[in-house]
């Protein structure tokens, strides 16, 4: 059974429809993409995952439907969204951001602050500055690790590399990529930048106008040049 | 000298006042990022909670506790009944702080209807006595309000800065959607810091209202002054509140007492104050200006 089972998914804001009817998975561990440009749909697809907007259909976490679970609710069953723009809380330290980011533990947090400093040592570097105070780059890689310090099962990642140069965004990446496979977290991403997410993921879907049009593992979508000139303008 | 110091700390102790309402204006602000217009009426019916335990006979300092919790409960039901559904004040700003206009003219009429409009005398918590020193007679009252003031800012301090649950509510007030994100509950820290403004209401009221009487007017000037406190010392600036709530009673009790020109109109120096403030830092003495980066 898939860690998130995803049913006709669909959202919209008013009496727009933004999604309709997704279908997708993502199995315990993996790294999955979610591709698309602009207005296809992909952050509407996050935030109906973790109940900020209203969304019909179903999605099960193990099993369990969570659709419509508040997003503290949904922390606790092991569900961690970076939102698009990275979220951070730019008047809180980044040591606070941290633990906020634990907030729903009960555990001793500074084992795991500082090891997340030594996962992003610039982080380290910069535990007392105020989040706001920091780089694109820096930010996003704080708001990854505060989403891991929840210790989740799965993570919501929203375009990482918007804002970004591209050398940031390429570590970045590479930093996520070494998370993944060293906690066995799962991810989905919802990118735009198909090559780095598809190197970065195993699977990936193609989302067009609220409508998956496309899914498959990522060597077959990256090989795919009918998929790349239509959907990924590359 | 001693006619200085007397003026001196009975400027201070009003101040107090101020400043201890401020706060409760600066713990609003910082949830929600809105001036609440009801935080004197909250805060003068919490004093009635504190008048009607003292009137059945229980010690004042007990009476304050009672009010206190009577207060908080008032602060809650009013975030979760009235302020919650109107929607997220960052979106709807205007809608909530009209809703809060509506509240001050509400917990007026309720106060009047539930207590009537008599004048109902309070004693002071720290007594009618006075500290002599030399020739200065300083009143225990007015040195009583603040301690109090002190304690009150120690305790709010370690609240936001030692604490989960001050952590998470600095969280809510910069960003309360990524907040919700990172497990936070969000509504119920909002409700938490309407209780924590409205119950210390109890306590600004309790030293209001002996200078007077308990009424339903009772904080309406105090609630002016406090605004021109947290104008001076910045809106989000729980340090700002104590320093502006301080300088306007020293500038409105001690001042016209030696410029002969703003004899006859006492709050001249206080607004003169606060406009050269806002000239030179329009974020206030201790306010943040926001800096982000993308």
């Amino acid at each position: 059974m898939a860690l998130l089972e995803v049913q006709g998914l669909t959202a919209g804001y008013g009496i727009v429809d933004v999604l309709f009817g997704l279908d997708f998975s993502v199995d315990a561990g993996e790294a999955v993409v979610i591709l698309g440009a602009n207005g296809s749909g992909k952050t509407t697809t996050l935030r109906a995952l973790s109940g900020m907007i209203p969304a019909g259909g179903s999605a099960r976490l193990d099993g369990t439907p969570v659709l419509g679970t508040r997003p503290d609710r949904l922390l606790r069953a092991g569900v961690a969204h970076v939102p698009q723009g990275r979220g951070t809380i730019v008047d809180l330290t980044v040591e606070e951001n941290l633990r906020i980011g634990g907030s729903t533990r009960r555990d001793d947090l500074a084992g795991d602050i500082e090891r997340w400093f030594e996962v992003f040592p610039r982080l380290g570097e910069r535990r007392t500055q105020r989040a706001g105070s920091m780089s694109g780059g820096e930010q996003q890689m704080l708001a990854i690790a505060r989403a891991f310090m929840s210790r989740p099962r799965l993570v919501l990642l929203d375009e990482p590399s918007l804002g970004l140069a591209p050398l940031v965004t390429a570590e970045v990446f590479g930093q996520v990529g070494a998370l993944v496979r060293e906690t066995g977290t799962a991810v989905l991403l919802v990118e735009q930048n198909a090559n780095l997410a598809l190197d970065f993921a195993s699977r990936g879907y193609v989302l067009e106008a609220g409508r998956i049009v496309v899914s498959g593992t990522a060597d077959e979508l990256r090989g795919d040049e009918a998929i790349r000139k239509a959907y990924l303008g590359a | 000298m001693s006619q200085f110091l007397q003026f001196l700390f009975i400027g201070l102790g009003n101040g107090a006042v101020y400043a201890m309402i401020g706060m409760g204006l600066v713990a609003i602000y910082r949830a929600t990022g809105l001036l609440n217009f009801a935080q004197g009426e909250m805060a003068m019916f919490a004093t009635f909670f504190v008048w009607t335990l003292d009137d059945v006979g229980l010690p004042l300092w007990l009476a304050v506790i009672g009010g206190m919790v009577g207060g908080g409960v008032v602060g809650a039901l009013t975030y979760q009944v009235v302020v919650r559904p109107v929607g997220d004040p960052h979106q709807k700003p205007l809608a909530v702080v009209i809703v809060t206009v509506g509240l001050f003219l509400a917990f007026n009429a309720l106060a009047q209807l539930i207590w009537g409009t008599d004048q109902r005398p309070l004693d002071p918590l720290f007594g009618t006595g006075e500290l002599q020193l030399g020739s200065t007679y300083i009143a225990w009252q007015k040195l009583g309000a603040l301690a109090v003031l002190g304690i009150e800012a120690a305790l709010f301090y370690v609240l936001f800065m030692k604490t989960k649950l001050g952590l998470s509510m600095r969280a809510v007030a910069s960003n309360p959607e990524s907040s919700g994100l990172c497990g936070v509950p969000v509504s119920r820290i909002l409700l938490f810091g309407w209780a924590l403004a409205s119950a210390v209401g109890a306590v600004a009221g309790a030293f209001m209202a002996p200078n007077s009487a308990v009424d339903a007017n009772l904080m309406q000037v105090p609630l002016i002054f406090a605004f021109a406190a947290i104008t001076l010392g910045g809106f989000d600036s729980f340090v700002g509140a104590v320093v502006g709530g301080l300088a306007i009673g020293v500038l409105t009790d001690v001042v016209p007492k030696y410029v002969g020109f703003v004899e006859k109109m006492p709050t001249a120096p206080a607004f003169l104050a606060i406009l050269v403030v806002l000239l030179i830092r329009p974020q206030g003495l201790f306010g943040s200006t926001r800096v982000v980066r993308v």
